[in-house]
This record gives C-alpha cells, structure tokens and sequence, in this order.
C-alpha cells in the first residue's frame, strides 16, 4: 500500500461569497494516530476537513498528498446523507462503484450489517433508521472500501450517550487497525478520549497542532487554554 | 345529462360484448402511447438528470426552453411532422405518413419536454441531498447519473406519467399526421373526435369513457408493478 501521507496544506485560502471561510493557513498532517479538530462554532473546522479531503475547492494555495488515491480516503458527514436504498444497498453502494465481485460484496455487507447492529434491518430503507443508525451506517459505509484515511465531520453532533460510545468504540478499532482518523468535535470529553494530536482552529487558521496529552495538560497558547477551559474564544 | 346516461350505455355496452373495433382501436392507442412514451422518457429522463447535475455555459438557457416547450401546441408540432414527412419533405422518401410510426414521432415530440422538466425538478432536488456524499465518493459523471436515475425512479415515474397521460389524450397531432385511417392510424381520440363530427354523441362518450378507463388502469397497473405506495422494505 502506497504511504500517503504527509498531506501538506500550503496557504490555503478558501472564500465564499467575498468572504474568506478559512485562511490563509499552513498545515502537515503526518501519519499516526487519530487527529482530533477543535475550535469554536464558525472557526472553519468543517470547511478544513472538506479542504483536506477535496470536496471544497480552494480558492489559493494548495493541498498536496505524498501520494493522493481518492478511493482510499473517505468521508462522514455530521448530517449522515444516506441513500434512498436499503441500509444493505447503501453499504454495498460504493463497493459497486468500484465494480468489486458480488460475492465480495455480500460479504463485506454481511460483516458491516453485523458489526453496527444492523442485519436485521438490512432491507429496510435507510431513510427509515434512527439518527444514530443511519450515522453508524454511513461510518459503515465510509469504511468498507477499507480507506487509509476517514474524515469525520462532528459524526456524534446530536447523538445519545448510548450510540456515542457505539461509535467511538467503531472509530478506536478503525484506527487500530490502521486507518488514519481526522475528526471535528465540539466534544472536548470525546477530543480527549479519542485524540492522538490535537487541532486547534480560530478564524478560519490552524492556530495550534500539538500532542492531544500535553494540549489539555498544558496549552501553548492562551486561546487554546482559554477553549479548554469552556470560555467563549471570539 | 341524457347523453351522458347514453354515453355510459354505450361504453359498458363496447366493453362488454368485446366490441372488436373498440379492442383494434384500444389497443392501437396503448401500442402508438406506450411506445412514444418508451422512446421519449429514455431521452427525456437522462437528459433532465444531466441538467440537474451537469453545469455549462448555456444550462439555465436549455432548461428554459425546455420548460417553455412543455406547452408546445400539438397542431403545430402535427403540421411541422406532416411537412417533414411529406412526399416533398426532407423525410418523404420513407413513406411515414398516415401511419403509426409517424403517430408516435409527433407524440415523441410533445411529450419529451414534459417528461425532461419534471424529470429536472425532481432529480434537482435529489441532486441538492446527494451531491456532497457523490462527490467525496469521487463519482464519474455517469455514475452520479445513473444513482440519481435509480434512486429517483419513483418520481420518474410520476414524470413519465404526466408524459403518458398528454399522450393518450393527444388528437390535434396524431389527426394530422396519422389520418385517422380506419385499421391504420384510428385511435380512441380520433375516433371520438369521427364521431362527434357525425353527431353520435353516445358512442363518441362512450369512447371516451373507455379512454378514461383505459388511463386509469394504466396508471394503476404501473403504480402497482413498480410499488410506489409501498414503502415498508425496498
């Protein structure tokens, strides 16, 4: 398997409507354990996240990888989009893209069905799930094309405890097993659990990446310190 | 309100007694409908898709026409079909006129539009709750297509529906360029419209009722084929 990383983004500007949404700003994700990106509402997390995995276009700069394979990265949304097919369909749905043999296929479905609670609502439409349902299928989904990299979009935002832990425990065997997590969270309880390294953005800049364990024992900057502690950073 | 009464009689009557011309006359309707209804929705429903998904230069221009030509009148389509396909047309030489291939290019003709703007509105909507998941997807353009197609058949059906439904009842067109040749070209509506030119109102209400049966049926028998009301499991 080709290594893709380090994924080097060099003044990246994005703006929207003559607004800059982030930057300009500087980043290099190394490969290692799961990246987690905090930052107040509006700080350009999402956006960020959708600059690395190439679904926003940049309106300077660039984003490079070591070695870019679209089919081995992969990414979730805070609101799950699931497909108007059955939660079976929708996981074999990006396998068939990759037009992979039937019997392959089922398997792949079989094991995901399982491993989220789902096989006995494999026909169901998806549509139909729960909240926490469709976002542990679309994580499923995400995942069966086994990618080297998953980008998860807030993917507990509004979730309860019960389907969290369902899914922070998904997300901890992923990255076990070697795919590389890159995460937003409004959550610093979950920051804390799950991260390796620790993403701090305010207006739109990557203001900090520091070792999640000295980030909470000991903030480098004041505004990171300050949005540790639950203070409104504007 | 007698007429009416007659009309009833008169259409239980056809039914009935398995009236031969009636079934000649039906069944030439369905055949000439259906088959411009095949022909027009495989145009008409990848090309709506592909305006919802596709951005060029003159795209909202081509949606406007389509969406005027949707009130495109049928004599005139039927006068510009019989010019081309007259013996001193450009099409002369295949000899279509007052038959039913030339039926079924006038109804082509009308209700290609209609299909392709429904079509568009729906799989715009479609588009708007896919397009992110598509796209980090890294989808080809003919994948999204054919998604969209698959995932928005219900809705397709109702556009093509619509198409059937100004297609069985279409007279203007199919009278100028078909003839209304008896055992050739004469169809529910133009028999009806025979009819009413001599007067015998009955039968011409008790055509149209069978016309109006005729259309039900169809809807239903294609409503119940493809389970649209059932929703439970896909």
């Amino acid at each position: 398997m080709t290594q893709m990383f380090p994924l080097t983004l060099n003044k990246v500007l994005v703006r929207r409507r003559g607004k800059v949404v982030i930057g300009p700003t500087d980043l290099v994700l190394d490969a290692g354990g799961p990246t987690i990106i905090i930052g107040p509402n509006g700080a350009g997390k999402t956006t960020l996240l959708r600059v690395m995995h190439g679904i926003e276009r940049v309106t300077s700069g660039t984003v490079t990888w070591h070695h870019d394979d679209p089919a081995q990265h992969a990414f979730v949304f805070q609101s799950p989009i699931v497909l108007r097919r059955s939660a079976a369909d929708n996981l074999a749905y990006p396998l068939r893209l990759l037009g992979r043999p039937k019997a392959e296929i089922a398997q792949a479905v079989d094991h995901w069905l399982d491993r989220i609670g789902l096989t006995e609502r494999a026909g169901n439409p998806a549509t139909r799930l729960s909240g926490g349902e469709r976002q542990k299928l679309a994580i499923a989904r995400a995942l069966i094309r086994k990618p080297q990299v998953l980008f998860l979009d807030e993917p507990c935002a509004n979730l309860d405890g019960h389907t969290t832990r369902d899914i922070e425990a998904l997300l901890q065997e992923t990255s076990a097993a070697g795919t590389r997590l890159v995460m937003s969270t409004h959550d610093m309880g979950q920051a804390r659990r799950l991260a390796h390294e620790l993403i701090f953005v305010l207006h739109g800049k990557v203001h900090d990446v520091s070792n999640a364990e000295a980030a909470f024992a000991r903030p480098q900057t004041e505004e990171l310190a300050a949005f540790l502690r639950g203070d409104i950073v504007t | 309100m007698v007429d009416i009464l007659d009309g009833l009689i008169a259409a239980f009557w056809l039914v009935v007694t398995f009236d031969a011309e009636l079934w000649e006359i039906s069944l030439r309707s369905l055949r000439v409908t259906l088959t411009a209804l095949v022909i027009a929705s495989a145009i008409a429903i990848p090309l709506g898709t592909f305006l919802a998904v596709q951005r060029f230069r003159y795209r909202r221009f081509v949606i406007s026409m389509i969406n005027a030509l949707m009130g495109l009148p049928p004599v005139v389509v039927g006068l510009v079909v019989y010019i081309l396909l007259s013996r001193s047309g450009p099409f002369g030489v295949l000899n279509l006129l007052f038959t039913p291939t030339a039926m079924i290019i006038a109804q082509v003709i009308i209700i290609t539009p209609v299909i392709a703007s429904i079509a568009h509105q729906s799989m715009r909507e479609l588009w708007a709750e896919y397009h992110d998941l598509l796209i980090s997807l890294n989808t080809s353009k003919r994948q999204r297509i054919m998604t969209l197609i698959w995932d928005g058949r219900r809705n397709l059906l109702t556009a093509a529906l619509a198409g059937f439904g100004r297609a069985i009842g279409e007279v203007g067109a199919i009278m100028i360029v078909g003839g209304n040749i008896d055992n050739v070209t004469r169809v529910l509506t133009t028999a009806i419209a025979l009819e009413t030119g001599k007067g015998d109102f009955a039968l011409a209400l008790g055509l149209g009722f069978v016309l109006i049966g005729l259309a039900i049926f169809v809807n239903l028998a294609i409503h119940t084929l493809s389970q649209t009301e059932r929703e439970g499991r896909w």
